[in-house]
């Protein structure tokens, strides 16, 4: 009776998340569907708490209400530009988890086996869990094996994938591509060791190759990240978010609950979907981003003609005063150098003079999937005037002044006109095509990409050489 | 060579086509400046002044002009003047020359080249030599400044002491130039400002300058301004009495009337009945732009003002630039001198007459003893925005066609995935236990759920999906609740763990979920 409930919260909770996760396609029915996700959890732990995980209490709750503790405190503290390390790390922790259930459902196959041999009488001391499995057949047994040591080898590579992934966002760990010598045969190998010890453990049952499985996985996790650059990092974080999922779905199987196989597969496929968009938006093969770094170019790149003209402040602000619509694209510059605040302030002012102002925002723009769009909603920027690349590209031509902040390789017209570039065919803001572009950077480096910006080169390019942050105050002070 | 420019013989015309300002531009372009005693005196500019810019002061006009190579004035040469000309003379200056066919003759007689200032094409480049727009400017600004002067009262509200003084109500019929240069005058006086035009892409450039663009209720496929050089074309019967119907409409309200209306080689339309100025209020105002060339009301008598019988005065002068000559001259001056500086591109005071180049070719009308009005269209076309390309509209069958092919590689494309994954599935089925396949369907049902439910989600809210499903993700929390039973301390232990930051991410996941969503606002 008690388990029949479970499976009805179960059911409830699942149509809960899966409308949680809908109501995420716009602004306002999101501010609904995040408390679906919140009753669905509830609901979700508490029906389990009553059910097949009632038995240490006293241990479990508190728990919950400690972590619950440190995850508010985490939650109301972290800044929005250190969202993308946020949730790097939250993912961490998801990975460990699972590679701790994982591991314990190889002690209880062990405690199950030793009760099954004992008699009934023991296998009435088992848990629940322990139960379910004195039950299973040698073949189910097999099948749980593999389950569980897949759910531990995702967990693992989750694990400390996210802790580089958040290392290198919160710039502890370089961010630049670094590889051990060996580079990728290094991580084929752990790969093959994993799968050598897959079958040794699916024959022996032993916790030896578990644990060797469990260490090349950490390897890789690790090895994989580092191989990867800092400006990828958004398809990275949802790849790590992907694999979260699939290592829940998979100790799911292997606990037999529905529940996290349900969930598991929604956050996995949620997150295969966000690596897919952040790809797409690079022109880049999944495969190319994760073995690191930018391909080899085919050709010589073109030449870059003309020279970078430098403007101050005052001519920036008087050809803003002269606009009547100005499109601004913010790039990861900008959330370095906190300068969020500054360009609200910038477009409060310039709405105020009855001036259009909108937000071009490029999908790989920062360091997380929407990342710009959070930083700009924290500063108040009205979502409305904050567009998708594909809604305001054609819009340039009719813009008077396009503000490049903080950002390079997405506005960089050698995408579509050297089909040698790197970035060759990688969809990109055409920015140049407004009347006048003011480029805000700090000096005359490349983007991530260590490409040449031609737009930085053009006739209607000017740039604003200085600190995001410093540039818009001293614009903000000619612009009342 | 040596540019001469005499002084006007047309009665009140107080224009002069040399500046000292201008005249010291020319000789920097290599040429001698000659300017006729007393030229620049009806706009301000004496003979000293002239001589300071180092410009030569010739006493008569006769030896103004055979002193010249090339002789710059403003009005429309007369037979005297027509005569002074000689082969190898050029004379910059307008000339009308689709009413002047005698003056082309006698030009072409003459061998003199002659350049009319009324025909520099409507292209960007010309723009800084398109004297007709200058001028026209001029008359827009001095047209309301005019009608201001016989308007006894303000142009804008004021609620004062003394009573509330409501603003006057300014239409401007014609959005060329000269409308364009009126709705900015009257805007910037502080009156309500009307605005008509037959082209509806100017409604823009009409909203832009502060005024409100009239629509007329009527549909029709209006002939775009571009294709006839910028200037407005004739408009059918239908819509002429749409747009009569609609100033009727306005009559009664409007104080101030400003008709700036002309097709190009054409009589003014009339636009502006007598019944519209029977029913206007006493006092207002019109002011008829078009009076030159019969006006767009009919009641115009040309460079006159007239008061009719109902209080309503009609100025019809056609001198406006003249009235402001100072600042016409300067104008017209410069945009003599831009086309000094295209007919001089070695900059050695030599005229170099290039007949392929559009401007020049355009605005020439008789070179080395051969009348070249009309001139060909120019090459370089367009000055109003094009409307967009429309993409040729596919036929049904053609669509038909496209959408028929696209179904079929679509379902092609489905049904080799999904034959593919079945079989698979099956494959899978084959060996696997019952138990788990139970679970299987669960989780090729939820990844497909999935699948289907994130590829609506906003690219804006990607990171609070992401936040959330991290959230969601620690579901794995429940496996670590079922194992916490377990009676071995080593299960119980990671299991306490695993509860543990599951926890943590739970309440984080939601929590920054939910303070990123309430920072998203709508303006």
């Amino acid at each position: 009776m008690e388990y029949g409930f479970t499976t009805a919260a179960y059911v409830v909770a699942a149509v809960l998340f899966i409308l949680s996760l809908g109501g995420l396609n716009n602004q306002e029915s999101a501010k609904r569907a995040v408390w679906y996700g919140i009753s669905g959890m509830a609901l979700a732990v508490f029906a389990t708490l009553i059910g097949p995980g009632a038995g240490l209490w006293w241990l479990s709750i508190p728990l919950i209400a400690g972590g619950g503790f440190i995850g508010y405190q985490l939650a109301s503290k972290v800044e929005m530009t250190q969202m993308p390390e946020l949730v790097a790390g939250m993912h961490a922790l998801v990975g460990l988890a699972a590679v701790f259930v994982g591991l314990n459902a190889h002690f209880e196959i062990g405690n199950a086996a030793d009760a099954v041999a004992a008699g009934p009488d023991a296998v009435k001391e088992l848990g629940t869990f322990g139960k379910l499995i004195a039950k299973k057949s040698g073949v189910e047994i097999s099948i749980l094996l593999v389950e569980l040591s897949l759910g531990v080898w995702i967990g693992a590579v989750t694990f400390t994938g996210s802790l580089i992934a958040y290392g290198k966002l919160s710039g502890k760990v370089s961010s630049n591509a670094e590889k051990l010598p060996g580079g990728h045969m290094l991580n084929a190998g752990a790969a093959g060791l994993s799968l050598l010890c897959l079958i040794w453990y699916l024959n022996t049952g032993g916790f030896l190759p578990l644990l060797i499985l469990t260490i090349a996985a950490l390897f890789i996790g690790y090895h994989l990240i580092m191989g990867i650059g800092g400006a990828d990092m958004p398809v990275v974080v949802s790849m790590l978010n992907s694999y979260s999922g699939w290592a829940a779905a998979a100790i799911g199987f292997s606990l037999g609950n529905d529940l996290l196989i349900v969930v598991g597969a929604l956050v996995g496929s949620s997150g295969a979907i966000l690596s897919y968009i952040m790809c797409k938006a690079m022109n880049r093969s999944f495969v190319s981003v994760i073995l690191g770094g930018f391909g080899g170019t085919t050709g010589p790149a073109m030449e870059v003609e003309g020279e970078q003209i430098a403007i101050e402040a005052d001519g920036v602000a008087s050809a803003l005063e002269d606009a009547d619509s100005v499109v601004i694209i913010p790039g990861y510059g900008m959330a370095v150098a906190q300068a969020q605040q500054n360009v609200a302030e910038l477009t409060r002012r310039l709405r105020a003079k009855g001036k259009t102002v909108r937000f071009a925002i490029h999908p790989v723009a920062g360091r997380l999937p929407g990342h710009m769009n959070v930083l700009l909603a924290e500063a108040k920027v009205p979502y409305d005037i904050v567009l998708e690349m594909d809604e305001i590209n054609d819009d340039f031509p009719d813009t008077d002044v396009a503000i490049v902040i903080g950002s390079n390789d997405i506005v960089n017209p050698a995408a579509q006109e050297d089909p040698n570039s790197p970035i060759a065919g990688m969809p990109v803001l055409e920015c140049w095509k407004a009347k006048q572009v003011f480029v805000s950077k700090r000096g005359q480096g490349t983007g991530y990409s260590g490409i040449e910006n031609p737009l930085f080169f053009k006739e209607n390019t000017r740039m604003f050489y200085g600190d995001a942050k410093a540039s818009l105050d001293k614009l903000l002070g000619m612009i009342e | 060579m040596k540019i001469g420019t005499p002084k006007e013989v047309f009665g009140g015309e107080n224009r002069v086509a040399m500046t000292p300002d201008s005249a010291k531009q020319l000789q920097k372009l290599g040429y001698e400046c000659a300017i006729e005693s007393g030229a620049g005196a009806g706009a301000g500019f004496s003979d000293a002044t002239y001589e300071a810019a180092g410009v030569e002061v010739v006493k008569t006009a006769a030896a103004l002009w055979k002193a010249s190579d090339i002789v710059a004035k403003v009005r429309q040469p007369d037979a005297t003047e027509l005569k002074r000309l000689t082969k190898d003379k050029t004379l910059i200056s307008f000339f009308n020359p689709a009413g002047n066919e005698d003056g082309m003759d006698a030009a072409k007689a003459k061998g003199a080249n002659v350049i009319a200032m009324e025909m520099v094409p409507r292209i960007s480049r010309a723009q800084k030599m398109d004297a007709l727009s200058s001028m026209a400017n001029i008359a827009g600004y001095r047209s309301v400044i005019e009608a201001g002067n016989n308007f006894g009262r303000f142009f804008t509200g004021q609620i004062t002491a003394a009573g509330k003084v409501p603003p006057a109500k300014v239409l401007v019929v014609g959005a060329g130039v000269a409308g364009l240069a009126a709705i900015g005058t009257s805007t910037s006086l502080g009156a309500i400002t009307l605005a008509f035009d037959v082209r509806p892409e100017v409604a823009e450039q009409v909203e832009s300058m502060g005024a409100e663009f009239v629509y007329l209720d009527f549909e029709e496929e209006q002939a775009d301004g571009a294709a006839t050089g910028g200037y407005a074309a004739v408009s059918s019967p239908e819509f002429r009495e749409a747009q009569l119907a609609k100033f009727r409409e306005l009559a009664p309200d409007v104080d101030i009337v400003i008709t700036t209306a002309l097709i190009p080689n054409r009589e003014a339309p009339e636009l502006w009945t007598e019944d519209m100025v029977a029913a206007m209020k006493p006092g207002s105002v019109i002011v008829d732009l078009a009076a030159e060339k019969g006006g767009n009301c009919k009641l115009t008598v040309m460079d006159e003002k007239i008061v009719t019988e109902n209080g309503v005065t009609i100025i019809g002068y056609t001198d406006f630039p003249s009235r402001m000559a100072a600042q016409s001259s300067t104008l017209y001056a410069t945009n003599i001198r831009h086309m000094m500086t295209d007919l001089t591109p070695e900059k050695d005071g030599q005229i170099n007459h290039d007949m392929e180049d559009d401007v020049i070719r355009g605005a020439t009308v008789t070179f080395e003893g051969d009348i070249t009005f009309p001139p060909p269209p120019p090459k370089v076309a367009a000055i109003a925005a094009k409307p967009k390309e429309v993409v040729p509209e596919l036929t049904a069958e053609e669509k038909r066609a496209a959408e028929v092919a696209a179904f079929k590689a679509q379902t092609k494309q489905q049904v080799m995935l999904l034959g593919g994954g079945g079989a698979l599935i099956l494959l899978l089925g084959l060996v696997a236990p019952a138990s788990f396949m139970q679970h299987f369907i669960v989780f090729a049902l939820a990844c497909f759920v999935g699948f289907q439910v994130i590829w609506g989600v906003a690219h804006s809210l990607h990171t609070p999906l992401m936040a959330v499903t991290n959230a969601i993700s620690s579901i794995i929390i429940l496996g670590a609740l079922m194992q916490i039973g377990s009676g071995s301390f080593l299960v119980i232990l990671l299991a306490a763990l695993s509860v543990f930051m599951a926890g943590i991410n739970i309440f984080g996941g939601f929590l920054v979920t939910r303070r990123m969503l309430a920072m998203f606002q709508k303006s």
